[in-house]
């Protein structure tokens, strides 16, 4: 009987591992337990002793790959023949099958899929259900007992309410576990004068809004800054595949959209072409389709940047969560008039947090504040007659 | 109700029939004189006399072929193989003729050929066979084989009612291990149906004829040790209930199919063929078998034993699948 020797997971977080030195060369005999190979996994390395005795008939990953956690490495022929010889009858007993079904616990059988799927239960919750099958594997009665004491855990008493996943909350909850999951989140604050443009909002707003159809709020500022600060700091126009960084030349800028069910992100594409006014426009544009449903899927792919205007809930403060797989996201808190000092004065002016969340393994935070003050300066610079 | 047996369920099926209807008459090896092989036509000679009950040569190609033209001409003739075994020596009647005349010349032939089959009896590799497979691979023919004395009288009924050629085979073992209760009236049971003969969530086990006993023992126990089993018993093999199949086989996600018959090319082949072709979203384990291993039937009783499946090898088969 076949032994497969597959790289162990070594760790939670752990995801994969290189070999690093075979003690026996194929075709050679191993006894169960004695040292195998060795294994570097995050930065430790571990010797892995062999699961069976045999003779090691196949290496398929040399010294020096690294592959994922559960590739198969090797295979150790057992001692007693895989096929009985021509003629015989395989016996109705003891078929391969249920000896030695899909070696590793994380197999999930084609039934435990439909029903997880039925059930709304995500790969990740099914896998960290307890398996009683063979090998560990979680078994269609394992899922239906997890959903029964599930469903005892949380069904209605006196005191709650209990309210299944929308399609919609399930898909943001998946998608904010998936990028605290992912992605080194850090969040950097400035804070930023708006008098200027508050004060050039107020003059305009009337005027823009009889000529365009559209209010002027202070999200086309803040994506036109973005823009440009961007065009200026393309890392932060960026994310990371596989093992590398790639930066975006296209800049699309995710607007999130607070919806009664939950959050929804249009992009405004190819943002970095457009002035003051078209970025009002096509962002109320996508505001309003995004609160009647109207968008289509093309609509909510392919930014680069997400820009989230916190103050229409009225928060000074946040630390987004990032939008996978953007390396940047960028929250405006609530415009507000507060004292603060200027030229040693103490002056009255109408002020914001600019809270920048990003993805540490692209950039540190000396470029995040590089994009802030960048932000800053164009904000706080604003000169209407460039628009 | 008043309990009776296997043998005693068909010999009142053949009775009450050729009572009510004298289209239907018998043929075989020493069915009249002698009462037949197993003596479940005693008697019927005195009662129906020889034109009914006709006594026939060893010679299973001719006697099947006089059948099937009795039925092209109107009767309703019941053959009785002495031993299914022997019914390789009509085969070409039975698949030829008796199969494809319908499909020929749109001309019904409603026959049926009684097959006493099966194992358990130390009879040899002559007297012990299970040959059902091949006609359930042969268009034209129906298939059944029941396993209690209520089904056996209801689709023996049922198959001699019936316009098409039927091959009824009935486990010679049963004859006189299975009773059962059985109504005193007049019924008849469809062919085409199999009947879920246990409940059960965990696993389902398919089987049919001497085997359905075996797999409600392998059930009990299993059940005492907390695994609930599933017994679908297939009753009539051509045309094949999928829909009890799969209804059952969705329900559990595990499937073991028992047959005394050989495994290659057997009726487990096909259903398990089914199940994965249209409930492969539900199948939470292999789709798995125990059946006689791909050899004659052994003579010696100790090898024998050891060739036919029984409860013991099933409870050890269903433990292997609760535990996948």
């Amino acid at each position: 009987m076949a032994i497969e020797v597959v790289m162990p997971q070594m760790g939670q977080s752990v995801a994969e591992g290189t070999v690093l030195q075979w003690f026996k060369q194929e075709g050679e005999r191993i006894e169960k337990d004695e040292a195998l190979l060795t294994i570097n996994t995050d930065k430790i390395d571990v010797e892995i002793p062999s699961p069976g005795a045999g003779i090691l008939s196949r290496i398929r990953v040399r010294a020096g790959e690294t592959v994922p956690v559960g590739t198969s490495l090797a295979t150790i022929e057992g001692p007693e023949p895989d096929r009985p010889p021509a003629g015989t009858t395989p016996s109705a007993l003891t078929p391969e099958t249920v000896r030695s079904p899909e070696k590793t616990a994380r197999w999930l059988s084609p039934a435990v899929l439909e029903l997880a799927e039925r059930q709304g239960l995500t790969p990740a919750e099914v896998h960290k259900i307890r398996g009683t099958g063979q090998g560990g594997r979680v078994t269609k009665q394992d899922i239906l007992a997890y959903l029964a004491a599930r469903g005892a855990g949380t069904a209605p008493s006196g005191d709650e309410d209990v309210v299944p996943f929308t399609p919609m909350r399930r898909a943001i909850a998946e998608h904010m576990v998936r990028s605290k999951q992912t992605a080194a989140h850090a969040t950097a604050i400035l804070e930023v004068d708006m008098t200027t443009i508050v004060e050039f909002r107020e003059r305009e707003k009337a005027a823009f809004a009889e000529r365009w159809g559209s209010p002027l709020t202070f999200l086309p500022f803040i994506i036109q800054a973005t823009v440009r600060a961007l065009t200026k700091h393309p890392w932060l126009n960026a994310w990371v595949e596989h093992d590398r960084i790639v930066l975006k030349r296209e800049i699309n800028i995710g607007i999130a959209v607070a919806l009664p069910e939950g959050l929804i992100v249009p992009v405004l594409k190819a943002a970095e072409g457009l002035t003051l006014a078209e970025i009002a426009r096509q962002a109320d544009d996508l505001a309003r389709r995004a609160r009647e449903k109207r968008l289509t899927p093309m609509e909510v792919q392919g930014g680069t940047f997400t820009v989230n205007n916190l103050g229409v809930s009225g928060i000074l403060l946040a630390t987004p969560i990032l939008v996978q797989p953007q390396a940047g996201i960028l929250g405006i808190g609530a415009v507000t008039k507060r004292p603060i000092v200027v030229d040693d004065h103490v002056a009255i002016r109408s002020l914001a947090y600019l809270c920048l969340s990003f993805d540490h393994r692209v950039i540190d935070g000396a470029m995040a504040g590089q994009f802030l003050q960048e932000m800053k300066a164009r904000l706080e610079g604003f000169n209407p007659t460039q628009q | 109700m008043e309990e009776i047996t296997y043998l005693e369920a068909i010999r009142q099926a053949l009775w009450e029939e050729m009572d009510q209807d004298e289209r239907v008459f018998l043929l075989g090896e020493d069915i009249g004189a002698y009462g037949g092989a197993f003596k479940i036509t005693k008697g019927f000679l005195e009662k129906f006399g020889e034109e009914r009950v006709i006594d026939t040569p060893l010679a299973e190609s001719g006697f099947v072929g006089a059948a099937i033209g009795a039925a092209l001409m109107g009767m309703r003739p019941v053959v009785e193989m002495q031993f299914a075994d022997f019914i390789s020596c009509a085969f070409d009647q039975i698949v030829n003729m008796a199969a494809k005349h319908h499909y020929r010349l749109r001309e019904p032939v409603p026959m049926v050929i009684r097959a006493p089959y099966g194992g358990r009896l130390h009879a040899g590799p002559f007297h012990s066979q299970c040959p059902e497979a091949w006609f359930v691979h042969s268009p034209g023919l129906k298939v059944v084989a029941p396993s209690t004395p209520y089904d056996a009288k209801g689709l023996l009924k049922a198959s001699i009612r019936d316009p098409n050629p039927v091959i009824y085979c009935e486990h010679k073992y049963l004859y006189r291990h299975a009773k059962g209760e059985v109504p005193s009236g007049e019924y008849v049971l469809p062919l085409g149906e199999a009947e879920v003969k246990r409940q059960g969530s965990d696993i389902t086990l398919i089987t049919y004829g001497a085997m359905v006993q075996q797999g409600l023992e392998a059930a009990d126990q299993m059940s005492a040790q907390g695994i609930e089993v599933e017994l679908v018993d297939l009753r009539t093999l051509y045309p094949l209930d999928t829909e009890t199949i799969l209804a059952s086989v969705k329900k559990t996600g595990k499937t073991l199919i028992v047959h005394e018959a050989p495994q290659v090319c057997g009726i487990g082949a096909e259903i398990a063929a089914v199940i994965a072709q249209e409930a492969f979203r539900h199948l939470d384990a292999p789709v798995m078998r125990l059946t006689a291993p791909h050899t004659p039937v052994p003579f010696s009783s100790p090898l024998e034993d050891f060739y036919l499946p029984n409860a013991a090898k099933i409870a050890s088969k269903l433990k292997d699948l609760a535990s996948y």
